[in-house]
């Protein structure tokens, strides 16, 4: 079943072409940022339940040490970026905006930084579930933004099978380059975590997905794939949100996930390129997730790079290495332009979803003048999942959230995809967001209602 | 270290691009979309054309900017371009020879009546265009039915006397009134030759007669997405094939399709009025109904109705048919069937 037969770039229906600025920091291979005096390591990093830190201030920590427990089934550990002394667990701003809990950590300055354990893991003798409880182990999550606990996503739920496995190499948030430099940089772990993935799953095949504009790194995967790996380059159309999981699923298998379903409905499982690298270098070496590439980019970041940065490292580290912002600065983001999240202070620490910072200077600043709906259908054409973004703007601007029901919000993926069309500036996705927040919290509440009274 | 807060930093959500196309720019385009169609009317009807236009401008700008003054918070600006398409669009539809003052009353109309009423820009159910040409046609139906010749030798140098009469009194009937090709086609009997259709040598209202200069134009707006080019297509379509079948039946009865196409106002409808998308479908597949419902009742009012032109209500019916269209054509959600989607 060779995905191309029916187009000739394969892609999803609507989404949108935002200008890519992929070439500031294309280029640039992958540097690593030296160990900083210290790192805030928030103890939760991703969607689940939070961990608890099982270190206490004046500890010695070694590189890649345990120092969060997982407190669940959906949650993920956390390890010691590097070697020093716990200082304090106290609550530090986190890329959220709100406060959590994190351990810092002083750099030991006489430790050569050398991994703690390391190792190879023989997977071929293990069996799928030794496989995934060693990711789990490791501290995996989903690199591409979302943080969701690759272990649980890995873990088949009864009666439902894998087939496939993708790997999300779309990267389709403009300015990001961190998943194509690894495509290029570490093709041999990406293979080995296909392998391991493929394993874990029982699945038969595997497909890397990548935009064209990535066509020299979808170039030099394919001719990298291991003849007994049953793995295949789908090179796809460049276009905004190519990397969500269904429109990723719908351009490489034509299938398309059933309203409110998970991707293992269709027999899929989609990770990101940046986390099967990782989990290839677990496999190779031991090391958990400790780090990151993380693209260091924009107009107002002096020297843009990408970088292999310790989670926790505080983002003013991170600015200093790149020889520090321009004086007309005015936002700074962290993850792309169209779903990332603006940032207030310059201590907040790179976390392990973090795939890029985006320096935006005044002029490249978006300023929204609100203009009355013109029904011009751009929004209609852009969103990926079909709604119908104009009328769902004007219920939720008249707060009928309820009425927003029937117009499907809760297929919404939050893309902003009708937002950056919206000629008459209207803050569509942003309205939409604050509506499924209060949806979900009622929905919350009447549950909550029922099982008192049953 | 303290938390350091970076005093300029704005905090605002995503998406932090946008793409730059803004409503004023979009409607800015279709009034420079309709520069060479105004030219071709000054060049056909001489200055009495730059007289109607001007006052049809005027009405429609001094009527937004009184409601934009009286009611605070009223939503659009006197510059965004959309007073003046409308101003614009409406003069395109009138006669060459009638009253200033007329054309004056006919955009202040538009925008009051037709848009002002339902909450301002966005909200009007009905083009506002044509509810200001309904009006006077409704209003001055002497004055809307009477055609100068075109191309006349003094066009540049004398503007016709019935241009400048005063409000309320009749205006003085030139001698030299003349049939639009429609006219004289369904009541006289007479074509007029497809050429001088095509490039607007014909009596009619100033801005419908160059139909391929029309088309030139809203091609330009098609190539730059300013405008749903399935509307115009879906007009065409279905007119094309509505008098096709009845120029077979009986060429005599039946016009062409070519006539059809390019006499009256059917060209100037189906680009500028018609894709009007304040008043057009949400949905691609809505607004290929639109489309062919305007064509097919266009075809009915010409052929059985007591008009010569159907084009207007064809417009105005089909605004009424919108909200309706959108609902019943309202895609499926992805990942969903089709009995799924929402048909409330
Ligand atoms: S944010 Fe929601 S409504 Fe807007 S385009 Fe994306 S999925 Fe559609
Ligand atoms: S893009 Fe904006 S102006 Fe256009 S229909 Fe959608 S909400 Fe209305």
């Amino acid at each position: 079943m060779n995905a191309r037969f029916f187009h000739t770039t394969p892609s999803f229906k609507h989404g949108v072409h935002p200008d890519d600025y992929k070439h500031l920091t294309r280029d640039r291979p992958i540097e690593r940022l030296p160990f900083p005096d210290s790192v805030v390591v928030p103890i939760s990093q991703h969607l689940g339940r939070p961990s608890k830190p099982i270190v206490s201030p004046g500890q010695y920590v070694y590189r890649g040490q345990l120092i969060g427990e997982a407190t669940g089934f959906v949650s993920s550990p956390m390890h010691a970026p590097m070697s020093g002394v716990v200082r304090e667990i106290m609550l530090h701003h986190h890329p959220s905006g709100n406060m959590t809990e994190a351990v810092v950590i002083d750099r030991d300055p006489l430790s050569a930084q050398t991994l703690f354990g390391e190792r190879r893991i023989d997977w071929r003798s293990m069996s799928a579930k030794e496989i995934i409880d060693e990711i789990g182990i490791g501290g995996f999550v989903g690199l591409g933004g979302a943080a969701f606990p690759t272990h649980v996503k890995l873990t088949i739920p009864e009666g439902k099978k894998a087939r496939f496995f993708i790997v999300n190499a779309a990267e389709c948030e403009p300015y990001l380059n961190s998943d194509y430099r690894i495509l290029l940089e570490k093709r041999e772990a990406v293979f080995e975590g296909i392998r391991v993935y493929l394993k874990a799953l029982g699945a038969e095949r595997a497909y890397i997905g990548t935009e064209s504009n990535k066509a020299d790194a979808a170039r030099f995967m394919r001719e990298g794939i291991p003849s007994d790996l049953p793995c295949e380059v789908v090179e796809m159309e460049t276009k905004y949100p190519q990397g969500a999981e269904k429109m990723l699923i719908e351009a490489v298998l034509h299938k398309e996930v059933p309203s409110g379903k998970l991707p293992i409905d269709v027999e899929v499982v989609v990770n990101n390129v940046g986390t099967v690298a990782g989990v290839g270098e677990l496999f190779l070496f031991g090391q958990p997730l400790i780090e990151r590439v993380v693209t260091i980019t924009g107009p107002g970041i002096k020297t843009p790079a990408n970088l292999m940065i310790p989670i926790g490292t505080r983002l003013s580290d991170v600015v200093a290495y790149c020889d520090g912002i321009m004086d007309n600065t005015r936002q700074i983001l962290f993850g792309g332009p169209m779903m990332g999240t603006a940032q207030r202070f310059l201590d907040v620490p790179i976390m392990k979803g973090t795939s890029g910072v985006l320096f935006l200077t005044e002029d490249k600043v978006v300023h929204r003048e609100e203009y009355p709906c013109i029904r011009c259908q751009r929004c209609v054409d852009a969103c990926p999942v079909y709604l119908n973004p104009s009328r769902l703007g004007a219920l939720a601007g008249a707060r009928l959230y309820e009425d927003m029901l029937d117009y499907h919000i809760m297929d919404c993926m939050e893309c902003a995809a009708c937002s950056f069309v919206c000629p008459s500036n209207i803050p569509l996705v942003q309205r939409f967001r604050v509506a499924k927040g209060l949806l979900r919290e009622q929905q919350a509440r009447e549950n909550e209602k029922q099982k008192a009274q049953s | 270290m303290m938390s350091r807060e970076h005093p300029d930093l704005l905090l605002t959500t995503s998406p932090f691009v946008k793409d730059p196309a803004d409503a004023s720019w979009i409607m800015w385009q279709v009034n420079f979309a309709l520069m060479p169609i105004a030219a071709a009317a000054f060049w056909y009807f001489g200055l009495a054309a730059l007289l109607v236009m001007t006052a049809g401008i005027l009405g429609a700008m001094s009527m937004e900017f009184a409601v934009l003054k009286m009611a605070s918070g009223f939503p659009g600006k006197i510059l965004d371009g959309s007073a003046l398409l409308t101003g614009l669009l409406l003069a395109l539809t009138l006669p060459p020879g009638i009253p200033l003052w007329m054309a004056f009353v006919g955009g202040a109309v538009s925008i009051g009546l037709g848009k002002a009423v339902f909450g301002g820009v966005g909200s009007n159910m009905f083009n506002p265009a044509l509810v200001g040409r309904a009006f006077l046609q409704a209003a001055f139906p002497v004055a809307m039915t009477s055609w100068p010749a075109v191309s006349s030798a003094d066009r540049f140098v004398s503007a016709s006397s019935s241009l400048f009469a005063f409000p309320f009194m009749t205006p003085t009937v030139d001698g030299i009134s003349s049939a639009t090709p429609l006219s004289a086609r369904f009541f006289d009997g007479v074509s007029a030759p497809l050429q001088d259709l095509l490039i607007g040598n014909t009596s009619g209202s100033l801005g419908e007669t160059a139909g391929l200069l029309i088309l030139v134009c809203g091609a330009y707006l098609a190539i730059r997405r300013v405008f749903n080019w399935r509307i115009p297509l879906a007009i065409f379509g279905s007119v094309i094939l509505l008098t096709s079948i009845l120029y077979q039946i009986d060429p005599e009865i039946y016009p062409s399709a070519g006539f059809h196409l390019f006499a009256g106002g059917m060209m100037l409808g189906a680009v500028f009025m018609a894709t009007d998308p304040v008043t057009s479908p949400l949905t691609q597949k809505g607004c290929w109904i639109f489309g062919a419902g305007i064509g097919v009742m266009a075809v009915v009012i010409r052929q059985w109705g007591g008009l010569p032109e159907g084009v207007m209500y064809a417009v105005l019916l089909m605004n009424a048919m919108t909200p309706l269209i959108d609902r019943f054509t309202q895609a499926r959600t992805f990942g969903s069937t089709r009995s799924e989607r929402f048909t409330r």
